[in-house]
């Protein structure tokens, strides 16, 4: 029988050694080019396809976008998506994707890869566990926006509901507006640019990761505490704000883990209770 | 999960029938076992403030396909609803066959609408599903498109609407159990919800102190007659759903209309979703952005409401 190791390794995976909170490199850089999925497909973004999703449904639509790709279209427009859910999920591919309209739940979710541009809303739970590509919206966006993010940029121009960045493991998530209550919670890793106002409760229970805000913080959530803002995360601020075009904020404010909760101090259970 | 939404014209009628069946039919993925609509017909100019519509439901349609005897118990309920609205001095009186088992009455009356509403549910199997001078509330088993088909509902015209696709969860497939809820025995107030209260049981039994009466164990029948008891104690539709934020625990969002104003509520958690269109003439929301979508043809833009957040829209 053949062993797990062995069918990943043929696969072109990378074998990633458990270690506590070590940092595991996976790959050296030199070798990022070669970094594709085993059944990614070599795309031209100047080949440009369009798909028509007025009187497709879901599957048919992320068929039909896996389709192109495989003939070899870099740049695809999705025309009438009209707030369906579950769009735009599990490409795990380089390619260039405009939505012209909204998309519902779900959308962008388990990608890897694709930028993609979406001129209307997206509703809950966009771009959930992406790992690298960009995802922009140009208006508003719902509720639990990047949970589970990893990787890659994920902007929303306008407004966003609650639990922005729930669980996120790394990435960045951009709000040009406000964002609602549970901002940050459980998060983990990664960076949170909320421009307007923050709900309440904002970081609750963060193990790490920071979170930027450029207007009021309705409240602090459990173990979430402000830091001080380095000239480096100024100069980053800046920079990320000027890629997508969004004004950048007269002030921020930083918010971090404090550190008290997750396995970062010795207290017993009933200490920690005291604490928070 | 249940899929709710809701539709407001400002200052103008329009097929709201057609428009909610299109809105549910969307939403049908939500739940497919029952759905219902609470329609406002327009209240023309002049009629009178005892004129009322009544929606009354005399049997399950369960029984009707397996009930020993029911057609002859539907004929003899029916008779006794007759001779009660002319004993409690109801004129004018009109009723409609709309199902074997669903009737629409028309009728004017001065007395105490609660008395009234009782006796008429103290008659075995009858159910008053509304009673309003607007209102017309009509559920009952299957979706949306069902729903429109056997009540007819394409060319209603009226001024707002809430409605509700039921996922049944926690009480049976049947009448009584689909959603809106008609806040009993308050003229014109319905709510559909999605979510779950729970301090139902200690909300329900203060308000039953008071002296209201329920005609389910759903939740969603909480929020309208505690609604309705604060309109009756003077309070604003506003005020009523503000406070209601606070007198409920667990998660929620809900719909409410009245004679003349559709509303929105939230709970501070903000765990269960509605997405907002709004402009300057009409208003819709519903649990998914692809309801509205089905009666636009065109782009628009909308919003999440936050959490807590209570809005109020009038006709």
């Amino acid at each position: 029988m053949a062993s797990l190791g062995d069918n990943s390794a043929d696969m072109g995976m990378h074998h990633e050694r458990l270690g506590g909170r070590e940092r595991q490199a996976f790959f050296e850089i030199e070798e990022a080019e070669n970094f594709t999925y085993p059944d990614s497909y070599e795309v031209d973004y100047n080949k440009r396809g369009t798909i028509d999703a007025a009187v497709l449904d879901a599957r048919e639509v992320n068929k039909q976008i896996r389709s192109l790709m495989s003939e070899g279209y870099g740049t695809i427009i999705l025309q009438n998506p009209g707030a369906k859910h579950s769009l735009a999920v599990g490409i795990l591919n380089r390619l260039n994707l405009y939505i012209e309209g909204s998309l519902g739940y779900f959308g962008c979710g388990l990608i890897d890869g694709p930028n993609i541009r979406i001129k209307g809303r997206v509703g809950w739970s966009c771009a959930e566990n992406m790992m690298s590509g960009t995802v922009v919206i140009e208006k508003n966006a719902g509720s639990t926006f990047g949970a589970a993010l990893r990787g890659g940029d994920l902007v929303c121009k306008g407004d966003v509901g609650s639990r922005t960045g729930i669980d996120m493991k790394g990435g960045t998530i951009i709000v040009g507006g406000k964002t609602g209550i549970l901002s940050g919670f459980m998060m983990q890793r990664g960076r949170m640019i909320v421009c307007g106002d923050a709900g309440a409760n904002l970081g609750d229970s963060m193990y790490d990761g920071t979170i930027f805000v450029g207007g009021e913080i309705a409240s602090l959530g459990v173990d979430a505490s402000e830091g001080e803002l380095t000239e480096l995360e100024e100069g980053f601020l800046q920079r990320k704000l000027k890629l997508y075009d969004i004004a950048l904020p007269k002030r921020w404010r930083k918010v971090v883990s404090g550190k008290q909760l997750w396995n970062y101090d010795n207290l017993e259970p009933s200490e920690k209770k005291l604490v928070l | 999960m249940c899929g709710i939404a809701g539709l407001i014209h400002k200052g103008k009628q329009a097929q709201i029938g057609g428009q909610m069946t299109s809105m549910l039919s969307a939403l049908r993925h939500r739940g497919p076992d029952s759905t219902g609509l609470a329609l406002y017909g327009a209240i023309e100019a002049g009629s009178e403030i005892n004129s009322y519509v009544m929606r009354i439901k005399l049997a399950e349609q369960e029984e009707t396909l397996h009930g020993f005897r029911i057609a002859q118990q539907i004929l003899e309920r029916k008779k006794m609803i007759d001779e009660r609205l002319q004993e409690m001095g109801a004129s004018s009186v009109e009723g409609e066959k709309v199902r074997e088992y669903a009737y629409r009455y028309t009728f004017s009356y001065d007395g105490d609408l609660r008395r009234l509403a009782n006796y008429l549910e103290d008659i075995e199997g009858v159910e008053i599903l509304s009673i309003g001078n607007s209102l017309e509330l009509i559920k009952d088993l299957g979706d949306a498109q069902v729903l429109s088909e056997q009540y007819s509902l394409a060319g209603f015209v009226g001024t707002h609407a809430i409605g509700h696709t039921r996922m049944a969860t926690e009480s049976d497939v049947d009448i009584r159990s689909a959603h809106p809820y008609w806040a009993y025995p308050f003229a014109d107030i319905a709510v559909v919800h999605n979510g779950q209260l729970t301090n139902y049981w200690n909300s329900r039994r203060a308000l039953e102190r008071s002296g209201h009466r329920f005609t389910s164990n759903c939740d969603s029948e909480l929020i309208a007659v505690y609604i309705a008891d604060c309109i009756a104690q003077g309070g604003k539709l506003q005020d009523a759903m503000e406070s209601s934020i606070d007198a409920f625990d667990g998660v929620f969002t809900y719909l409410v209309a009245t004679h003349d104003s559709l509303g929105m509520a939230k709970d501070t958690m903000a765990a269960k979703p509605m997405v907002l269109y709004e402009d300057e003439n009409f208003i819709a929301l519903a649990s998914e952005e692809v309801a509205i979508r089905s009666i636009f043809p065109h782009e628009i833009d909308t919003t999440d409401p936050y959490e807590g957040e209570v809005r109020v829209w009038h006709h």
